[in-house]
């Protein structure tokens, strides 16, 4: 059975349909990469996936559950499905350390006692152990990125969804998070990311989705879709991140 | 006819002392109500948000004055039972309190930004949990100033208490004038001492402002 499993997901705000009939399967330890043009709706099934957005067709399962705005465990579900937003979101009033442990202690998974060193744990796996007591301000970007990363990571996510984490970041900070990433990767988690960084995708993903105008237009192992995109759609968005 | 002597002073003392009793009453009553009106107020539920809108935009239309005459003279009339002017006053100054508090509050709470909901959401954690440890600190810190400038604002109000026979500071002042035909000394008495309560708060609530523009 696959990990998360999205059957012919529907999805409109108002009059606009965003998603049309998407369907895919990710594994686990896949690494999926969601690329596309801008307005595609890669975001929106991102966040469809941990129920941030209400589906209006079609099922997403993970781990076999079905996910929806009002199931009964939500919160066990999200504590399984970490997401890292491209502005971060850390919370401005509270030091590195309470940032990762507010949710683990909250939810029983971590006892006061234990916090700190659970901050630290998660920290060192993104090497920044040494900002647990920094308020976020205090902070670069790809730092602040790396502790939103360490924030999911605390809760032991079975899953992890990254929209554009990088793309609010100045470009020397680019690579410290695509390291970050990359380690995640190789240590198995299983992870689904939207980015316009295509030379990751390429190196990192065991899987590239194109989504166009609301669909998934093609998908396969990125050596393949990249040398033979069959639609002219995704050749010419190849074309187009090749100039930039 | 009497001097202005210690008396007088004795008197606008204790009555004083009401006037504050009056402030906390208020807040101890309002403040929780308040609370619950700005949650209502930015609940997910479009039917209760909206309702409540439409109850604060009433009662906010009313001036304290007609409040506190309701409550004193109005619904007695209603009831058949007088009701102590004490009892009347919290009730009218809780109201105010409430739909004041509430909609600075719920500024407060506006103010911080949607995607801080979203982030402590998916972390997996309740939706009162979300507001308990993410949202109402960052709401607190942006709500502070106008807070302190409520509670100005509510130390003078009680002032309006006199309508309704209830003795605090600017009624005892009344009284004591009207004994002593000094009203410029009395009144001036009283109002130093309104002012030696509202400017540290003044004060500080400007400071509070400044220190919070200047952080996080
Ligand atoms: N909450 C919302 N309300 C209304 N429309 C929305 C909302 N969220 C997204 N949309 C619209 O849905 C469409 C798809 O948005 P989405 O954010 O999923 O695109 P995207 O592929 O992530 O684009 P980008 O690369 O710019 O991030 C867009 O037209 C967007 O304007
Ligand atoms: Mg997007």
């Amino acid at each position: 059975m696959a990990l998360v499993e999205i059957r012919n997901v529907q999805k409109s705000f108002g009059a606009l349909k965003v998603l049309h009939d998407v369907s895919l399967s990710i594994e686990e330890g896949e690494i999926v990469t969601i690329i596309g043009r801008s307005g595609s709706g890669k975001s929106t099934l991102l966040r469809c996936i941990n129920a941030l957005e209400e589906i209006d067709g079609g099922e997403i399962l993970i781990e076999g559950q079905k996910v929806y705005g009002k199931m009964p465990n939500l919160k066990e579900l999200r504590q399984r499905v970490g997401i890292v937003f491209q502005s971060f979101n850390l919370f401005p009033h509270l030091k590195v350390e309470r940032n990762i442990t507010l949710a683990p202690t909250l939810t029983g998974r971590a006892s006061k006692k234990d916090a700190r060193e659970l901050a630290l744990s998660c920290l060192a796996k993104v090497g920044l152990e040494e900002k647990v007591d920094s308020y976020p301000e205090q902070l670069s970007g790809g730092q602040q990125q790396r502790v939103a990363i360490a924030r999911c990571l605390a809760m032991s996510p079975h899953l992890m969804l990254f929209d554009e984490v990088t793309s609010a970041l100045d470009p020397e900070l680019v690579g410290e998070v695509l390291k970050v990433m990359e380690d995640m990767a190789r240590q198995g988690m299983t992870m689904v990311l939207v980015t316009h960084e295509m030379g990751f995708a390429r190196d990192v993903a065991t899987k590239i989705v194109f989504m166009h105008q609301g669909r998934v237009w093609e998908e396969g192992p990125p050596s393949e879709l990249f040398a033979n995109p069959k639609t002219p759609e995704l050749r010419a968005f190849i074309g187009s991140t090749r100039q930039t | 006819m009497r001097q202005f002597s210690m008396i007088d002073l004795v008197a606008l003392t204790t009555a004083l002392q009401y006037t504050v009793l009056l402030v906390v009453l208020a807040l101890a009553f309002g403040s929780p109500l308040a609370l619950f009106l700005a949650l209502l107020r930015t609940t997910q539920s479009t039917i209760l948000r909206l309702f409540t809108a439409f109850v604060l935009q009433l009662v906010q239309g009313i001036p304290l004055l007609a409040l506190l005459m309701f409550f004193y003279f109005g619904l007695p009339v209603f009831l058949g039972v007088q009701i102590p002017p004490l009892v009347a006053v919290t009730v009218a100054f809780t109201i105010y309190t409430a739909v004041f508090l509430g909609e600075i509050w719920r500024g407060g709470i506006e103010a911080v930004k949607q995607t801080q909901w979203e982030a402590a959401a998916s972390l997996g954690i309740s939706r009162w949990q979300q507001f308990r440890y993410v949202i109402a600190p960052q709401a607190m810190k942006i709500a502070l100033p106008a807070t302190v400038g409520f509670l100005v604002q509510l130390i003078k109000g009680t002032s309006l208490a006199a309508v309704v026979g209830f003795v605090e500071l600017t009624r005892a002042g009344q009284l004591a004038s009207a004994a002593t035909f000094q009203p410029l000394l009395i009144y001036s008495v009283v109002a130093a001492i309104y002012f030696a309560i509202c400017f540290p708060l003044t004060l500080w609530s400007r400071k509070l402002e400044a220190v919070l523009n200047g952080s996080r």
